[in-house]
């Protein structure tokens, strides 16, 4: 157990040292979400003014947090579904992983999770920062912070699992960027990157929370701006974990079927 | 646009106190790096020219300043009697170059199509593009894989292809960076017999970078060695040879094992394996030949097989530069 | 096996010269044939891109499919937050339709024009821009026509329906102004974008790892466009109104077309300036581009 614990550590260490390689990288991304932060903020603020201060529960503070967590979850959330894995299973590569004594799938979501924690620093903290300097919201209890921290982890963990399956589809298609496209742009919509999806009309609201798009990165800004309180916000990490084990199981299922389906075709 | 035609006579590659240093980012520190120093050379049209040295020594930088891509720091250097920087577009008409590792080719696209295209860019009308993509696929012995996407070349294909690519236009110099790098012995003799027939046909000056003796032994007339950006010699093959004392080794293997073979005339016992079954023994070609070596070897002992090592290039070169170290 | 048979060719003339130029029998080339003399490159390169991306049908419809997705969740965005409230910025979603219309669409035409200029620090790590050198045209135009994004069509379809339902929609008066400004719009929008995408490529061989650093003005500058500008604070205005011109893409020309208030730093009659605002963009490009080659030339390889 020590041991098989001790090499997620190694895996989540490396591709946080991978990350902290691209510093000219990391200022581009910072400059990057500045500017789509300051554009949705002109235009996110003005609906809430527009709305007489309050809009879907945000009014102006909490729809500043909203933006700016989010802008800083964008480095480390997997919005896009492009994964290392599918490169792998397209070259055979991934023959290999399967020879190794870990999990393939933990290995693999490890490694982006560290990726992802390390992504926190160079465009979190900026984005937050910037937050703080236009002025968002915070919770006025002192529960939603750890809280709010462990669905953030979970958000970062689920939307990782769920771009797995994205990449784990290759076993069976000879091309997945279709399907990572489709995601793509699915995703964006359905997490709520530009326009929360509390502002959605009611029957396009309902389609986003059947997905577990919301769950990545709604779910724990909504606490920690504060908009949700203690009793709500358990029940939103609740939901996260849900998804959480359901994605990750699927993604058990599908990598044996697909190792199953590697060893019958060869590859 | 002016209206003066390039020339056509004169030396093809002219170069004086050609310079060319770069900035390198090491951690914080900025030092500059000198690739390519004080390079004056001269090449006369129809000259077939060896540049080597070892890797790093300024080969590229030198290439990249005669076509126009690179600046030079210092110096002057005129390629077909044009400026290269200034003139790059009317030298690119004058002017094909082979990079081992970036290819002119579409990836995607079958070969053919990657001619039509380079046809069309080099501006060659129907009749003439016709005559010279048949003759080059002829002489390339391409046409097997003319209809197949070029990704799916292997690399002697796709070399093949790279060549014809770089040749299209019917060039008067040709510049040619390792290009019988990972070649099988096979791929490699075919493109060196091409390569003279292309001379021999067209009058194609030839300048190419290689690790390969065999390269420049068969192709070459004049050999340029660099080192650290310096021209640190510039003359035939043999010369080279006698300069650096260049010897070729005689390996034996034998029937049984033997003593050392010491005391064979002209020739100098390297080293023994396998308790004597396999022998090496060193010998310079103007002194003797492998035939009278192996001769006297098989006056002493039962060979069961035999090479010749050709002179390693990288070792000439080592030796040349040891030479020049030590005065 | 080499040297023999060549007397069949046709080329065994000492030095065969290939000439520089198209010849044409009897007299000097005329000015047309020479232009298309000089397109031919570009006109092949550009043909046998388009076709080998329609080769996979099937790669080729989903390309098809998911522009128009995107184009569309962009629009949905936008519909979403006008459906939530009376009007923002002082404008109403059919008018929003017609400034997402001109920007969505004029930017899709640049994109897939211009779009791979993008993929710059891919052919700088893959040597694609040294093969550039070796051939007799402008490093930039050769760029510029080495790829050309079919898929596109499908996401400027998404834009080109907007403006036609922002047109219908809204009650404009057809006269030769507006049919102007209309046209002027549109040719000074695409050209702009297009600048947008050659001045982050002029930038990239500076940075050659900071993509993100170009993405924020190219795709920023596409966001911003499809935005009302009047909600902008200052910072924008001089960002996203003047220095990368977007207002002027689609916001401005609306604001004239269905003859709005106008914000104070973004005064209406410059809806008629979108001309002015593409020269500007594209000397800002050509300076960039011309800075970068430079600075690739002398600094590295």
């Amino acid at each position: 157990m020590r041991a098989t614990i001790r090499v997620y550590w190694r895996l989540l260490r490396a591709g946080f040292r991978r990350q902290s390689a691209y510093r000219l990288a990391a200022l581009g991304g910072l400059v990057a979400n500045t500017t789509f932060g300051l554009l949705k903020m002109a235009v996110l603020l003005a609906t809430v003014r527009a709305a007489g201060g309050e809009l879907a529960g945000y009014d102006t503070a909490m729809m500043s947090t909203y933006i700016w967590l989010s802008q800083g979850l964008l480095g480390s959330m997997n919005l896009d579904g492009r994964v290392d894995i599918a490169e792998r299973i397209k070259d055979g590569r991934v023959a290999v992983d399967f020879l190794r004594p870990v999990d393939v799938q933990a290995a693999e979501i490890a490694t982006e999770v560290g990726r992802a924690l390390f992504s926190l620093l160079p465009r979190g903290v900026p984005a937050v920062a910037m937050g703080l300097a236009v002025g968002m919201a915070l919770p006025e209890s002192a529960a939603a912070y750890p809280l709010g921290a462990f669905s953030l982890l979970i958000g970062i963990v689920l939307s990782i699992a769920t771009a797995y399956l994205v990449g784990i589809c290759g076993f069976w298609l000879v091309e997945t960027r279709g399907v990572q496209i489709c995601y793509m742009v699915l995703s964006g919509f359905l997490a709520g990157l530009f326009v929360p999806v509390r502002i959605f009309p009611p029957w396009l609201a309902a389609i986003a929370t059947a997905t577990p798009f919301p769950a990545m990165m709604m779910y724990p800004v909504d606490i920690l701006a504060g908009r949700a309180n203690t009793t709500e916000a358990l029940g939103l990490v609740a939901v996260q974990c849900a998804w959480l084990a359901g994605v990750v199981a699927a993604g058990q299922a599908l990598t044996r079927a697909g190792r199953r389906h590697l060893e019958i075709q060869g590859g | 646009m002016s209206p003066t035609e390039p020339s056509t006579s004169g030396p093809i590659i002219e170069t004086a106190g050609l310079t060319r240093t770069f900035t390198v980012r090491d951690g914080v520190r900025r030092r500059r790096l000198t690739a390519v120093d004080d390079l004056t050379v001269t090449i006369e049209a129809g000259e077939a020219v060896g540049y080597i040295g070892a890797n790093g020594a300024g080969k590229s930088t030198t290439i990249k300043m005669l076509t126009g891509i690179l600046v030079p720091t210092r110096g002057t250097v005129t390629t077909c009697g044009l400026r290269p920087v200034r003139d790059r577009r009317r030298l690119a008409r004058q002017v094909g170059v082979v990079f081992g590792q970036r290819s002119q080719l579409w990836w995607d696209l079958p070969v053919r199509e990657s001619f039509r295209i380079l046809a069309a860019i080099h501006d060659l009308p129907g009749d003439v593009e016709r005559a010279r993509t048949g003759e080059l696929v002829d002489r390339l012995e391409m046409a097997e894989f003319l209809a197949i996407p070029v990704r799916q070349l292997s690399l002697g294909q796709r070399m093949r292809a790279e060549i014809a690519a770089a040749l299209l236009h019917a060039p008067r110099l040709i510049i040619l960076d390792e290009p019988t790098i990972g070649l099988d012995v096979l791929s490699k003799q075919r493109l060196r017999e091409f390569l003279v027939a292309e001379r021999a046909t067209h009058g194609t000056t030839l300048l190419l970078t290689t690790h390969d003796m065999g390269d420049v032994e068969r192709l070459c007339d004049r050999v340029l060695v660099v080192d650290r950006g310096r021209l640190a010699y510039d003359g035939d093959l043999p010369g080279l040879g006698r300069t650096t004392g260049a010897e070729r080794v005689l390996v034996v293997d034998l029937v049984a094992p033997s003593p050392d073979l010491t005391a064979i005339p002209a020739a100098r016992h390297l080293d023994s394996e396998a308790h004597g079954l396999r022998q090496r023994l060193a010998f310079d070609p103007d002194l003797t030949t492998a035939a009278k070596v192996f001769a006297a070897v098989t006056e002493r002992v039962d060979v069961r097989d035999f090479t010749i090592a050709e002179p390693d290039i990288e070792d000439v070169v080592r030796r040349l530069y040891a030479r020049q170290a030590s005065g | 096996m080499v040297e023999t048979d060549q007397a069949g060719v046709p080329w065994t003339a000492p030095r065969p010269r290939v000439p520089a130029g198209p010849q044409v029998p009897g007299g000097p080339p005329s000015r047309a044939t020479r232009l298309r003399a000089g397109l031919r490159p570009y006109r092949v390169v550009l043909a046998s891109r388009a076709r080998s991306q329609t080769a996979y049908r099937v790669n080729f419809a989903l390309d098809l499919v998911s522009s128009v997705l995107t184009a569309f969740a962009e629009l949905a965005e936008i519909w979403v937050l006008y459906r939530a409230v009376t009007g923002i910025g002082g404008l109403q979603f059919h008018q929003i339709l017609l400034v997402f219309g001109l920007a969505d669409l004029t930017f899709s035409l640049a994109d897939l024009m211009f779009g791979h200029c993008d993929n710059l620090p891919t052919y700088l790590r893959a040597g694609t821009l040294d093969v550039f050198y070796l051939r007799p045209q402008p490093l930039l135009a050769q760029l510029v026509t080495s790829d050309i994004t079919l898929r596109r069509l499908a996401r400027a379809s998404v834009g080109l329906a907007a403006l036609i339902a922002g047109l219908a929609v809204n009650d404009i008066a057809v006269s030769a102004a507006s049919v102007g400004l209309l046209a002027v719009a549109l040719v000074s929008g695409v050209a702009t974008f297009a600048a947008l995408f050659v001045t982050a490529a002029g930038l990239q061989f500076f940075i050659v790892d900071g993509r993100e650093m170009t993405n924020a003005f190219v795709y920023g500058g596409r966001y911003a466009a499809t935005q009302p500008a009047s909600v902008w604070p200052h910072s924008l205005v001089v960002v996203f109104g003047y220095v990368f011109p977007m207002a002027f893409t689609g916001f401005l020309p609306t604001l004239v077309l269905l003859d709005l208030p106008s914000p104070t730093w973004l005064p209406g009659w410059l809806g008629w300036c979108a001309p002015l605002a593409a020269l500007w963009s594209w000397a800002l490009a050509l300076l960039c581009w011309r800075w970068g080659v430079r600075h690739y030339r002398g600094g590295g390889g």
